[in-house]
């Protein structure tokens, strides 16, 4: 008897988790498809209509502007905390005095909320205040910072705040694998005549692969999950030109009452994700497997 | 806001002798070496202006009264620096029909995230040692799965989750953000509290095994006492994520409860008349306040957070 | 091959001196050994020869020229670390290849150094594989490759046998030596670990705490030990030292162990004994208890208390002894080693 009970409680210990995964994630994901195959409107409704809501999603002007924001948005979010978390990281490397100081910079904007992050930017990028008003305080009447209101650049003002939030990120994580390469490496390439940039090109960084994925994997998702900060910064706009899928998806689902097109546009999300992960995944399991 | 999962593979190795950057610069390369010593701290301490700008804009413009505002100048010190917009911020600006300021927010953001940290904290560590050391079928597929699911975007989940609270009718209640705060940070905690245990030796598990320990006698006399560091780490990444969560307390704490960033955007969003940047400027300094706190003073912790992330095999 | 001349070297890290006034030479052709514990200076002496450690004082001449500002890439000298530290995300002809490439040798050329050294080392038919796909031994000899190609005449080795178990130790010190037979290049080598050094080295240097105590061949080291610390660091089982007198007339005394010694001499002096030179017999002046027996396969470590001192005594042949037994000893006096109780200077 005590043997039985022995055996199950570690099953009854991990039943939350198991209920978590099996009802709250699998199942609500199971759910919205199938609402997204239903014309619910307001309340999920029984009546299955195939892929006609997909078809609506794509024939939707407002979806596809989300669509192409958001890969505009990705690029260049992506390569901007690449390219500065990675610059910080090496340059930071560099044996440099103060460096918990630098570090502790870098990394505060990470531990602020995507809402407060978009106020200030937006603050920072109105036009006539902000930078734009000391700009021209400063005599450079030429020079117009009106990015924020603009149809065609407001994607780019929150590539700047968002990229100010994450890239001491990307710069930790950086500096953690740098500091795990073995010292004794950069003595070879000392005495192999190699200059340090090239020793960081040819031998770091190809050593440095495994964390460059995992932040890879951290940023495109970020990308996809995208919300706080525009509704703090732009409210998708102006008009819907700074509108991403998912307050696409939200707004349809509390404002404009069309839960079944907001259903179809988040299983259409949650396509890049599993894509992304699957990869990792099956590297990680071929690992486990060696 | 979803804390991070990072993948190391690589250990840090201990050299044998100290090998310091040469001090003194040798003849051949003195020169060279100088220069881009200087360009590397110049790029650092460029970056740096980068970084601070928007905390020192923040703290500037709220202590500014809004005639100084609006003669310009968003980088200038202020004249005649007062505190009237925090206080205003805290308990007079109007929050949709409101106007009580964001101290409502503050005391709701702080009922949420306590319990909700402390539950996943225990959920998360309960998960993790189960994992770690006992064998429990598809327990690891679970959990995988459960990893998964901290990449998909909520929005994936958050319909039928509203659904089935409502017919539960716990929607829009403090128990029900509490809830969903705890489905959605149980994978990050899962995850820091397996590869924790996973460095403690088995031989401790078996140790105490054939002590007479069972699976809660040994997580509560055994494991938990030694896992003071990944619990404050995890304290640190919950409290952080809770409190900086914007979406899920918007659509699930109720018009009661609504954390303080919902707030605080309620707050910009009011506009009746002029826009009181400044105000807006201390809400928003009141509402980051917390975690930026927080992580100032616990700066390694956090770090060590994120590095802790690390998932290995 | 070249030869390598330190002079008045002093080295300091950290705002610490590490070494001080420290003069060496060492001859082309030869494999010293730089021997002692961990902390007295040997690694770091190691590396300032390769330039990696800036020396704040002396000089460091190799082949002739004066290196002591040069940068580490133009001493002429290859290294061997403990990791070996290949570049593992190259093949082993990348990893031999990468600083000539880098320093815009010409293909040809590079192609041709390569296969050299590979031909020498037996590497041809590993080019094509990267660093995880190669034994110790084969890492070894790529690391050894690396400073080949560059026309390396002084090959220094940082601890690479530490990190291995016993046995791949022993087929990698083998290798080693070959290899220094077949090559005959300058090597210099960092060990704590005394049977490398006594197997390896044309020549050991003792070190301690940032100096030299000793230089001397294998043979000279462990006979005649300069002082006590390195009549104690070589030889496993330890020498065994015990604090006695001389009487002038050549005999020894420490309580009641009494040595006829061909010494003149009187005063306080410390005896070394090393096990080889005790042996059991019947018929020996001597009485001892035995403590402790360890059997080691092909000899027998016999432990044994003295007139209150405790030693012992290597055996090679198959007697029994159990803990307890009284049994007589005979000590090798012509053999035995004297120092100066005060600062253990040999006598």
């Amino acid at each position: 008897m005590k043997r039985t009970f022995a055996r199950i409680t570690p099953y009854a210990a991990l039943s939350p988790m198991a209920l978590t995964v099996i009802v709250a994630y699998v199942g609500a994901a199971l759910w919205t498809l199938r609402i997204s195959l239903t014309s619910s409107r307001t309340f999920p409704s029984g009546e299955f209509i195939g892929l006609a809501q997909y078809q609506r999603l794509f024939d939707n002007e407002r979806w596809m502007l989300s669509l192409h924001n958001l890969a505009v948005y990705g690029v260049l979010f992506i390569l901007a905390c690449l390219a500065i978390g990675f610059l910080l990281a090496v340059f930071i490397d560099q044996r440099v005095r103060g460096e918990g100081v630098l570090r502790t910079v870098f990394l505060y904007p990470y531990a602020m909320s995507f809402v407060a992050t978009g106020l200030v930017w937006q603050w920072l990028l109105t036009p006539g205040d902000g930078i734009d008003g000391a700009l021209r305080a400063w005599g450079w009447h030429g020079l117009h910072l009106d990015w924020i209101v603009r149809q065609d650049m407001v994607v780019y003002t929150i590539v700047i705040a968002t990229v100010w939030q994450a890239s001491g990120l990307v710069m930790a994580l950086v500096l953690a694998g740098l500091r795990g390469i073995d010292p004794d490496i950069w003595k070879a390439a000392r005495l192999d005549g190699i200059p340090a940039w090239r020793v960081y090109a040819q031998v770091v960084l190809p050593m440095l692969w495994p964390t460059i994925a995992t932040v890879l994997l951290l940023l495109s998702t970020a990308v996809v999950k995208l919300y706080d900060a525009v509704v703090a910064m732009t409210q998708g706009g102006p008009g819907t030109a700074s509108e991403v899928p998912t307050k696409f998806i939200m707004d349809h689902l509390f404002l404009r009452s069309n839960v079944g097109l907001a259903s179809a546009g988040a299983v259409v999300l949650l396509v890049p994700v599993l894509a992304l992960l699957a990869p990792y995944a099956y590297a990680r399991s071929r690992k486990e497997a060696t | 806001m979803t804390p991070p999962i990072i993948d190391h593979s690589a250990h840090p190795a201990i050299p044998l002798a100290p090998v310091p950057v040469r001090q003194v610069a040798v003849r051949k390369r003195g020169r060279r070496l100088t220069v881009a010593r200087i360009g590397i701290y110049a790029f650092l301490f460029t970056a740096a202006l980068f970084f601070l700008l928007p905390l020192y804009v923040m703290i500037v413009t709220s202590l500014k009264p809004m005639e100084e505002i609006r003669a310009g100048g968003i980088f200038a010190l202020p004249h005649a620096a007062t505190l009237e917009p925090w206080r205003q911020a805290w308990s007079g600006v109007c929050t949709g029909a409101a106007c009580e300021g964001i101290r409502g927010g503050f005391w709701n953001s702080v009922l949420i995230t306590v319990p909700s940290t402390l539950i996943t904290i225990l959920v998360g560590a309960v998960n993790g040692y189960a994992l770690s050391f006992w064998r429990a079928r598809g327990a690891n597929l679970l959990f995988g799965i459960l990893l998964a699911g901290a990449f998909v975007p909520v929005q994936v989940m958050i319909y039928p989750l509203v659904r089935v609270m409502a017919l539960a009718g716990i929607f829009g209640s403090l128990p029900a953000i509490v809830l969903v705060h705890v489905i959605f940070g149980m994978p990050v905690m899962t995850l820091l509290f397996r590869n924790y245990y996973a460095g403690v030796p088995q031989e401790l598990f078996q140790a105490a095994r054939i002590d007479g320990g069972g699976f809660w006698r040994i997580f509560l006399q055994v494991m938990l006492p030694m896992s003071l560091p990944v619990i404050v780490v995890a304290g640190i990444m919950q409290v952080t994520g809770v409190w900086n969560d914007y979406i899920l307390g918007l659509v699930f704490a109720g018009r009661d409860h609504l954390p303080m960033t919902v707030e605080l955007n309620n707050v910009i969003m009011t506009t009746t008349g002029t826009r009181q940047y400044n105000v807006n400027m201390a809400a928003t300094i009141l509402t980051a306040l917390l975690p930026l706190a927080l992580y100032f003073v616990s700066g390694r912790w956090f770090v060590r957070g994120i590095a802790a992330g690390a998932v290995k095999g | 091959m070249a030869n390598v001349h330190l002079r008045k070297l002093h080295i300091a890290l950290g705002g610490k001196d590490i070494i001080r006034d420290l003069d060496l030479q060492v001859d082309p052709g030869e494999f010293l050994v730089l021997l002692g514990p961990s902390g007295c200076g040997k690694s770091t002496l190691l590396h300032s020869i390769a330039g990696l450690v800036e020396a704040v004082e002396g000089s460091i001449e190799i082949g002739g020229r004066d290196m002591t500002d040069a940068d580490p890439s133009e001493r002429g000298i290859g290294m061997v670390f403990q990791s070996y530290a290949l570049y593992p995300t190259m093949t082993v002809e990348a990893n031999m290849s990468f600083g000539l490439r880098v320093a815009g040798t010409p293909k040809a050329e590079i192609r041709r150094r390569v296969a050299r050294a590979a031909g020498m080392l037996q590497l041809d038919a590993l080019l094509s594989r990267k660093p995880a796909q190669l034994s110790g031994g084969q890492r070894q000899r790529v690391a050894i490759g690396r400073a080949l190609v560059r026309d390396a005449r002084v090959f220094l080795f940082d601890e690479p046998l530490s990190n291995l178990d016993a046995k791949l130790r022993a087929e990698l010190r083998r290798e080693l030596k070959l290899l220094h037979q077949t090559l005959g290049s300058t090597m210099i080598y960092v060990t704590h670990d005394q049977v490398e050094a006594m197997t390896l080295a044309s020549r050991i240097v003792v070190m301690e705490q940032g100096r030299i105590q000793q230089v001397g061949t294998p043979a000279e080291v462990y006979e005649r030990p300069a002082n006590r610390f390195v009549a104690g660091f070589l030889g496993a089982p330890a020498m065994a030292f015990i604090d006695g007198e001389l009487d002038g007339a050549g005999r020894y005394r420490a309580g009641t162990l009494a040595l006829d010694l061909a010494t003149p001499g009187a005063g306080a002096v410390t005896l070394g004994l090393r096990p080889e030179h005790v042996a059991i017999r019947d018929d020996a002046p001597l009485r001892a208890e035995v403590t402790l027996v360890e059997p080691m396969g092909n000899h027998q470590v016999v432990w044994l208390r003295c007139g209150g001192h405790a030693l012992s005594a290597l055996v090679h042949d198959t007697r029994v002894f159990q803990p307890g037994q009284q049994v007589g000893l005979a000590i090798d006096a012509t053999r035995v080693s004297l120092f100066d109780p005060r600062d253990g200077r040999r006598l």
